[in-house]
């Protein structure tokens, strides 16, 4: 398809990050639409048409108009296969990686998206953090994070040789859990604290961090 | 040899797999665990599954988990077999049955999830499926949960009430494959 890409979203929404950052992997080019979620913006008719759940990003390319950024992603990752990095796997590895993806939707995102409401968000917010949920949590991603450990240990990346999706769904949450007090659980385990520094370090995610500056 | 799905029959995400299967003819020998004495937080079965959970799938010396990959998989594999069931479409959409639609019991809960099915109710009105025109892994991913919110949440009458979202209820769970997924789960 060659009409422009365009995202709405927020730069601080790890979800509108998320479909930034594979754009930036895919070295395409798109339309940024800032969605002021301050004044309610995301809960318009305007944008509902959009997204009917009123949530970000949305994403729109001529007449096609998709939300999820997860399926966002996985859009363009297939849409876009010969263009920038790889972020699929074709044949029978592409199940692998579909696994991991449904683990980074499943089993992190819930507890992360959590931790980073409670540790980083709310502070922002001037909202005071509730410190059993942060404790719940935090117990909840140490076992989650001593699976990617075993993972991480036979695999450089989640999906399996090479970055793919799988990894990139994780940067959003994995940066902004860095700057928080729960870095100790990714830090304390070796190969998930090795992944962790490669994929942040990516040009493509640099520039997606930028842009939140 | 017959793919192996570890799991009971009643339980949600292994009858999303077993549809999926059924849907595109693929033959598989159901393996019972049983949650209730948590067979699934057991060292030989997280082995499996690290994450302790069902289902899994087994087909030869590959193994798979996340009832949502397994039938992205097999649905991509059998493309020409069957319901035609993946492309693009599928892909796109699948994504938001997620845990849009769950069995919830509180106040709150009921009415977030009112509001949910306003917004499905609204796109069926666009559209006779969730993704379009025909029936793919999007509307096939609700099935189990539906199922659920009906006969044992007893939120039958919020399908009920909506036109477009019963009709597509009344579509989807006449498919012979539903039908022998029922019979499978002894419901």
């Amino acid at each position: 398809m060659a009409e422009i890409m365009k995202v709405h979203g927020s730069v601080i929404s790890t979800a509108t990050q998320r479909v930034l950052a594979c754009l930036n992997e895919k070295e395409l080019e798109f339309e940024f639409i800032p969605v002021n979620m301050a004044v309610g913006e995301h809960k318009k008719d305007s944008f509902l048409a959009i997204n009917p759940f009123g949530q970000v990003p949305a994403f729109e390319q001529g007449d096609l108009k998709l939300f999820e950024s997860r399926a966002i992603t996985q859009y363009i990752a297939h849409g876009y296969a010969e263009k920038g990095t790889t972020l699929i796997i074709p044949g029978r590895p592409m199940a692998t990686l579909s696994v991991w993806m449904e683990v980074e939707a499943h089993q992190f995102d819930p507890v992360a998206s959590k931790l980073n409401w409670e540790l980083f968000f709310k502070p922002m917010f001037g909202i005071p953090t509730d410190n059993a949920a942060v404790e719940e949590n935090e117990a909840k991603l140490t076992k989650v994070l001593d699976v990617y450990e075993a993972r991480l240990a036979q695999s450089k990346y989640l999906g399996g040789d090479i970055f793919t999706l799988a990894d990139l769904h994780h940067l959003p949450n994995i940066s902004c859990a860095m700057k928080t007090q729960v870095k100790k659980l990714f830090d304390s385990r070796p190969h998930v604290s090795a992944w962790v520094a490669d994929i942040t370090s990516r040009p493509a995610w640099s520039k997606v961090v930028a842009m939140g500056k | 040899m017959a793919v192996k799905v570890y799991g009971p029959a009643t339980a949600v995400c292994p009858q999303r797999v077993m549809v999926c299967l059924l849907e595109k003819g693929v033959e598989f020998d159901l393996v019972h665990v049983d949650l209730d004495s948590s067979e699934q937080k057991l060292p030989e079965f997280l082995l499996k599954q690290p994450f302790g959970q069902v289902p899994v799938v087994e087909d030869g010396d590959f193994r798979l988990y996340e009832s949502r990959a397994i039938i992205r998989y097999y649905a991509a594999k059998y493309e020409d077999r069957g319901t035609k069931s993946t492309g693009l479409h599928a892909r796109r959409e699948s994504s938001e049955s997620g845990s849009k639609v769950t069995p919830t019991w509180s106040k709150l809960s009921r009415r977030k999830l009112e509001k949910v099915l306003d917004v499905y109710e609204k796109r069926l009105s666009r559209s006779k499926y969730l993704a379009g025109e025909s029936f793919t892994l999007a509307d096939l991913s609700h099935m189990p949960a539906t199922r659920y919110l009906i006969s044992e949440a007893g939120l039958g009458h919020l399908v009920k009430d909506r036109k477009k979202l019963n009709a597509w209820w009344e579509d989807i769970s006449s498919r012979p494959s539903w039908k022998k997924m029922i019979d499978l789960a002894g419901f």
